[in-house]
């Protein structure tokens, strides 16, 4: 009894695996192209292949990487004001924190500092979808984790390595598989009237902050003004 | 490697790092307020959004809402096959595809 108990229970936790695995491909493929870039880019600005890919190995954040690499790569080696502009980049993070946190608080601190670390955009959205549809699973929330933060660093070490005998990968359009990706984990939460006000909030919003705020800046207004819009509705809602 | 560039990469590293475990610290002993969870609720819609969207109209930093921008016609017929199937290897299959004809002709 006991045993099959166990058998069972490390089956349940092989299969969370196994969907994590299957669910993170896609979106670990259109990393890829984002790594390979950023370790051309860290040659083409003039840094060595090893602080490149240690820069990939300790930060982990695409978008402030290519920030800071085009910062090192025009002269500027100051180190506030990259670092100031990696942290604004970065806030979005405090966000998608927030969100996990009602689930991660639980977990033992040293857990949440690892998993803390492995926060990216991709991690989020897969991670949140799978609550979602199921719960939250701190071992599918580990495995895409890891996967990700290996293909950045591996995709890292190939842009150093291919460095000079490839273009940009970018324009080939393989970054559209991330989008991609997202959309099919956005649709199917697309079924209420809020929801629906929330995402062309965001649309909207985001697009013209994008047009007009540097960096990743679209990302904060866009989802600090549509969230706290579905909240206020759905607080409407609840009181009515 | 360069001490300054070595500086630079630690000091990003500790700055991401600090937004990225910030919410849990703050929230760790606490909780997470009620409001605060209400406002949370939308926060995927919200921040999904805000990563496709812009990626598929601005996808070489300014607006771009013309048969020339693949990347937009593609992220619609995704859109549809997302919603239809539900299926993340049917939706990428089908869009990443359309993304290589586009580029052919």
């Amino acid at each position: 009894m006991q045993l099959s108990n166990l058998i069972s229970g490390k089956n349940e936790l092989a299969e969370e695996v196994w969907v994590a695995l299957r669910e993170c491909i896609p979106v670990v493929l259109g990393v890829v192209p984002f790594g390979i870039t950023c370790g051309i880019m860290g040659l083409t600005a003039k840094m060595s292949g090893v602080e490149t890919i240690l820069m990939s190995v300790f930060v982990f954040a695409g978008a402030s990487q290519f920030i800071g690499i085009t910062m090192l790569g025009t002269g500027i080696t100051g180190w506030g004001i990259i670092i100031l502009t990696t942290l604004l980049v970065n806030l979005r993070h405090l966000i998608m924190g927030s969100s996990l946190a009602p689930y991660m608080i639980r977990l033992p601190f040293p857990l949440q500092a690892l998993l803390a670390f492995f926060l990216t955009d991709e991690a989020y959205a897969l991670t949140i979808s799978r609550i979602h549809k199921a719960k939250y699973s701190v071992l599918y929330q580990l495995t895409v984790s890891t996967m990700l933060y290996l293909v950045w660093v591996l995709s890292t070490v190939a842009g150093v390595v291919l460095g000079g005998y490839i273009s940009d990968p970018l324009t080939w359009g393989l970054d559209f598989a991330m989008p991609a990706t997202f959309l099919v984990l956005l649709i199917p939460r697309l079924a209420d009237r809020i929801s629906l006000i929330v995402f062309g909030m965001a649309a909207v919003v985001s697009v013209i902050a994008a047009l007009y705020l540097p960096g990743k800046w679209y990302i904060i207004i866009a989802c600090l003004i549509a969230s706290l819009i579905g909240g206020l509705l759905e607080g409407d809602s609840e009181h009515a | 490697m360069r001490s300054e560039v070595f500086y630079i990469i630690i000091g990003m590293a500790l700055v991401t790092y600090f937004t990225r475990i910030g919410a849990l610290a703050l929230f760790r002993f606490t909780g997470v307020p009620t409001w605060l969870n209400r406002w949370l609720k939308y926060v995927p819609v919200a921040i999904l959004t805000a990563l496709i969207v812009p990626s598929l109209l601005l996808p070489k930093g300014y607006l771009d809402i013309s048969l020339n921008n693949h990347y937009l016609i593609a992220g619609i017929v995704a859109a549809f096959v997302a919603y239809k199937s539900r299926n993340i290897i049917a939706t990428l299959g089908i869009g990443m595809s359309i993304m290589f004809v586009l580029k052919l002709i």
